[in-house]
């Protein structure tokens, strides 16, 4: 299994992502965000920080770095790609993913623990969830209230594209469980294909339980679990109409 | 030619300014009721050379459209001049 | 030269005087701007010098003492933790959260130039009354400076102490304190060697910033010092990122390849060349043309005494200048050679072909002169050491007593400030901020440091000394309380003008105190700083000093991070049980100030003796798994470590306690007393005759108070000779927590 860690210029959990990788086993490397290809890669990570200072708009910047082509290229390609917070940022402002951030609905940057619940077991990164199962991970963003016009929100959840929603103790999304405001209290969500994730909750920092929790493992375990082909394709509900099924 | 541009972004009506929001809060308690709205938004000035001011004006629409302003959020405008020796 | 220009940049008359004699000739402006910054007290302590020497430097893990960037030590396995403490007071009271956010780069900076990678920040602060408005704002803009910088760069903020009193109104206090981890063989130094070695300016280019920025820390803050301030600084946590990197990539090419590095803060490139030259014994040539200009027409002047961020100063060894600057390239940053060390102990300054400054290193950088103030005792101490508080009267309620002590600035949860802060960046975090001492994995070990910042700015007022021991006593306890064994301190003094008598015996006293407990505890001070002239005035006639304020920083070291130790109480059945003796005393305590609106009397005892086997007895309890949580007393003393102990309790959602006061002590005294020396404990029953024999043997009295149950925390008074026993105490957890947890956001958004 080969896992390829973007570093662009202002990453700063690439090193965090890189640790929670290696714990599986994988073979993990830093890709810079001046290479262009992304061969033999079965996994992308965009790792969170602040690329390029989130000078302009947090992932503004950084999308239009070299490798981005190369991202691109790789998901329509049907490559796994993961964005996590920054990384998210960034595959919104590239268009892989519908929508925009906004800063969070209290304007502050916020480190806290939050639930999530898995709305989708069905993509290769929750393929070992089951639907409805709370996950416990961190989040720590000042831009993190997802946004996306009514039209495309409806799509988004007609098609089972929201794979994240925030919860509370109960597992039922409250505007208090909500920590930034998302339309939908939306946490992650993937493209149609389910092959790129975006989610705004660091679960490179919930691998270990010396520092607090493992849940982020499920969502590492389920791609690896998913790229080694122990699920079945058919099996997956890969977030698609009608053919895909 | 040299020229200078002043963008600015805003962010769409539609879409909710916490920052903005916050400072009308701060201003309502500075007594300052009658303020009814704040939108913040971002200016950006650009020093450019161009053939004309025609080609000027293309330029800058294409980066606010591409890079400074995000089309799912904001709106942009910007003026043009034509800016002196040493400007910027 | 003009009429009292040096006066002008700072200087006094005999100082100029000094210069004369050192040069044998006048100085010309750009000679004088450069003594006026390196002779400021901000970068010479001439008026500290003599008393820091008081403190304990040496130890058998001390690698690096004060002199450095910062401080170093071993922690074992061929690695060593640098740490510093530093200042940034005036600049966060002209702009908050640039004032900060620099402060937060410039530490960091630090830290990385000694070779090691910054894996913790934590940030002591003092601001006015939170029902000051502008207080308010002080407090919201530092942290989201601090906020703003760190969480950029990707150091987690794991910590700090913020307290709020009318002496800081005006003066607010931000301290920065840094660590970081590099392998022990691998520690930089800023010390300029060998006859031509080219000298590199690398990072952000210079502009206007801050200039005489260090001057103006050396004063007091007045309106004209507020207009003489030409710039502020900006920080970009973006570019300093990159240097970080690029830094640490630079070292990787191998030992010989950097001789020496500083950072470039105060002063900016005078203070970096005259040090870096004085400690290598060399000399240095600058030519101030080849400095990479942000903004045009600068003058020589300018590029010496610009304070512009993110830049370093290094000295590489001849012919590696292309790997430098690839490495600086691949980082998009710029490396460009300046200078180059000479061998004449002179710093000489050229603009092209023009020498424009020729002065001795060593004059700059170590021959400041060397004030010892009078000191006189403030006729305040007598009064409040005497102060009779026998006739403090009991509350009526205490549970009311109780949760305004919670909602208290100074013991109320922090989640406001710290959740604001990304303090889990770099997967190291094993101890979160609000949930008892920060502790942070040792990257790549099983190790982990225990990290806190503690000072009581009343006690230091009330009595420097004992306040100041108070400090070092309680960070260490903080420390053992996690299971770490203290391993050193870093300082951030900070204190009024030191030209006034009452102010000088202030430090003085301080510095003794500390001095003293660090001997007695055997923790050795590795560096530190000093922040003299917090004092301000509204209507520009007399000026009123910050309550004396000696932060001790201090890391402590877990050789095992599974045995890492929290405050909370974790089970049902659980004993609670207080190691250390409780002393009738409330002077000075937050329950006076607080409940009876008295700040004052004496301050608790100090027992350096009992503190030393308070910790010794806490490190061989929690190393031989004998306790469930450890917490330890000090603001607020029992009762308020009792609530903590409950609230952060359980799984979460907190846990009750059921205890019972014991002797004959009145509550309030028993509750609310702040005697030093002691640990609120609890543990298993099977583990009760272990915990009491460990005890023994250490000469610490523990007293059984309850056990941990319920959701209420309950107390009872005694019912010692002649009393009966009675409830004091009745309230859910839940209650607590709600006052614990929500005050400050409540104070600051209300």
């Amino acid at each position: 299994m080969r896992v390829g860690v973007v570093v662009f210029p202002g990453s700063n959990c690439d090193a965090d992502c890189y640790r929670a990788i290696e714990s599986f086993g994988a073979d993990v490397k830093y890709i810079w965000y001046q290479d262009r290809s992304l061969d033999g890669y079965d996994l992308v990570v965009l790792p969170g920080g602040f690329s390029y200072g989130d000078y302009l708009r947090a992932g503004a910047i950084a999308r239009f770095a070299p490798i981005m082509d190369g991202v691109v290229e790789f998901a329509e390609a049907g490559g796994l790609v993961l964005g996590i917070c920054n990384g998210f940022q960034i595959l919104l402002e590239c268009g892989l993913l519908p929508g925009a951030m906004l800063p969070n609905v209290v304007p502050r940057f916020r480190c806290d623990g939050v639930r999530l619940r898995v709305e989708n077991a069905h993509t290769p990164f929750t393929c070992l969830c089951h639907p409805g199962q709370v996950l416990s991970m961190p989040i720590a963003h000042a831009w993190g209230n997802y946004y996306a016009d009514e039209a495309t929100l409806v799509e988004l959840e007609r098609r089972g594209q929201v794979v994240f929603r925030y919860v509370n103790e109960e597992g039922v999304p409250t505007p208090e469980a909500n920590p930034n405001g998302s339309c939908h209290s939306i946490a992650g969500i993937t493209t149609r294909r389910g092959n790129v994730l975006g989610m705004m909750p660091h679960l490179e920092r919930a691998c270990e339980a010396l520092l607090g929790g493992t849940d982020g493992r499920w969502v590492f375990a389920s791609a690896f679990e998913f790229l080694s082909g122990g699920v079945e394709l058919g099996r997956l509900h890969l977030a698609g109409d009608g053919p895909r099924h | 030619m040299r020229f200078k541009a002043q963008v600015r972004v805003t962010l769409k009506e539609s879409i909710l300014d916490p920052q903005g929001s916050a400072v009308k809060r701060a201003l309502h308690a500075m007594n300052h009721d009658n303020v009814l709205d704040v939108r913040i938004g971002k200016h950006i000035e650009l020093v450019l050379t161009a053939d004309g001011p025609e080609s000027a004006r293309r330029q800058v629409q294409e980066i606010a459209d591409r890079l400074l302003a995000n089309p799912v959020i904001e709106n942009f405008s910007f003026d043009l001049a034509e800016a002196g020796g040493e400007a910027g | 030269m003009g009429d009292c220009i040096w006066r002008e940049m700072g200087l006094a008359t005999e100082e100029y005087e000094r210069i004369l004699d050192i040069l044998g000739r006048e100085p010309n402006l750009v000679e004088l701007g450069m003594f006026a910054v390196m002779w400021s007290e901000h970068c010479s302590y001439k008026n500290s010098r003599a008393v820091l020497g008081l403190l304990p430097t040496t130890g058998s893990r001390v690698i690096q003492g004060p002199g450095e960037n910062a401080g170093v030590v071993d922690i074992g396995a061929g690695l060593a933790v640098v740490f510093k403490i530093e200042s940034h007071n005036h600049p966060s009271a002209v702009e908050p959260y640039q004032g900060a956010a620099t402060g937060v780069g410039g530490i960091i900076r630090d830290i990385f130039t000694m070779g090691a990678r910054p894996i913790a920040l934590l940030d002591a602060l003092r601001f006015g009354p939170v029902s000051d408005a502008r207080s308010r704002h002080l407090f919201a803009q530092v942290v989201a400076g601090i906020a703003g910088y760190g969480n950029s760069i990707g150091i987690p903020t794991v910590g700090g102490e913020v307290a709020t009193h009318e002496s800081f109104r005006e003066s607010p206090l931000v301290n920065v304190m840094c660590v970081g981890v590099a392998p022990a063989s691998a520690i930089k130094k800023a010390a300029a060697r060998g006859l031509g070695n080219p000298v590199m300016v690398v990072g952000a280019r210079t502009g206007r910033d801050g200039m005489h920025g260090a001057t103006f820390a050396s004063s007091e803050l007045s309106p004209e010092a507020m207009a003489k301030r030409s710039a502020v600084q900006v920080g970009d946590p973006f570019m300093e990122k990159l240097l970080l990197e690029a830094c640490l990539e630079l070292y990787e090419l191998g030992d010989d390849v950097v001789i020496g590095i500083q950072d470039m803060g105060a002063a900016g490139l005078t203070c970096s060349s005259c040090e870096m030259a004085s400690r290598g014994g060399v000399g240095m040539e600058i030519d101030v043309a080849k400095v990479p200009r942000r903004e045009k027409g600068m003058t020589p002047y300018e590029v010496m005494l610009s304070e512009s961020q993110e830049r370093m100063l290094v000295a590489v060894k001849a012919g590696s200048e292309p790997e430098v600057e690839r490495v600086f390239r691949k980082w998009g940053l710029e490396a460009t050679v300046v200078g180059h060390v000479t061998d004449d102990g002179i710093l000489r300054i050229r603009d092209g072909d023009a020498v424009v400054a020729e002065v001795p290193a060593k004059a700059l950088a170590d021959m400041a002169p060397c004030y010892t103030r009078d000191a006189s005792e403030p006729e305040y101490f007598r009064r409040e050491q005497a102060r009779d508080l026998a006739d403090v009267p009991e509350p009526d309620d205490y549970a009311c007593a109780l949760m305004k002590l919670l909602a208290s600035p100074r013991i109320a949860s922090k989640e406001w400030v710290y959740s604001q802060y990304d303090h889990q960046v770099g997967t190291n975090t094993v101890v979160l901020p609000g949930r008892g001492t920060s502790v942070v994995r040792v990257p790549g070990t099983n190790k982990g440091l225990a990290l806190t910042c503690d000072a009581n700015s009343l006690y230091c007022y009330l009595d420097p000394w004992a306040g100041a021991a108070h400090a070092v006593a309680e960070a260490a306890r903080n420390v053992a309380a996690a299971g770490a064994e203290p391993l050193g301190i870093t300082d951030c003094l900070n204190f009024g003008n030191p030209e006034k008598p009452e102010v000088f015996w202030q430090f003085k006293r301080a510095v003794e105190g500390m001095a003293e407990a660090a001997r007695a505890l055997e923790i050795p001070v590795t560096g530190g700083n000093v922040s003299f002239y917090n004092e301000s005035s509204k209507d520009g006639s007399s000026t009123v000093a910050v309550y004396p304020t000696p932060v001790v920083g201090m890391v402590g070291l877990i050789e095992d991070l599974s045995r890492v130790m929290t405050p909370g109480f974790k089970r049902e059945g659980d004993i609670v049980a207080v190691l250390g003796r409780t002393r009738d005393e409330i002077g000075a305590s937050e329950y006076l100030a607080e409940v009876h609106g008295i700040e004052g009397g004496p301050v608790p005892v100090v027992d350096l003796a009992a503190e030393r086997a308070a910790i010794q007895l806490t490190l061989a309890l929690i190393r031989g798994g004998l306790l469930s949580s450890c917490h330890d007393l000090s603001e607020g003393g029992l009762a308020v470590a009792l609530s903590e102990a409950c609230i952060l309790g359980g799984i979460g959602s907190g846990i009750g306690a059921r205890v019972r006061l014991p002797g004959t002590m009145r509550a309030d005294r028993y509750l609310f007393s702040e005697s030093g020396g002691r640990m609120l404990v609890s543990f298993h029953p099977s583990a009760a005759s272990g915990v009491q024999a460990m005890a023994g043997r250490h000469g610490v009295p523990v007293t059984v108070l309850g056990e941990v149950g319920g959701m209420r925390l309950v107390i009872d008074g005694a019912g010692g000779t002649g009393g009966r026993a009675r409830r004091v105490v009745d309230v859910p957890v839940s209650e607590l927590s709600r006052v614990y947890r929500g005050a400050i956001a409540w104070a600051l958004e209300s």
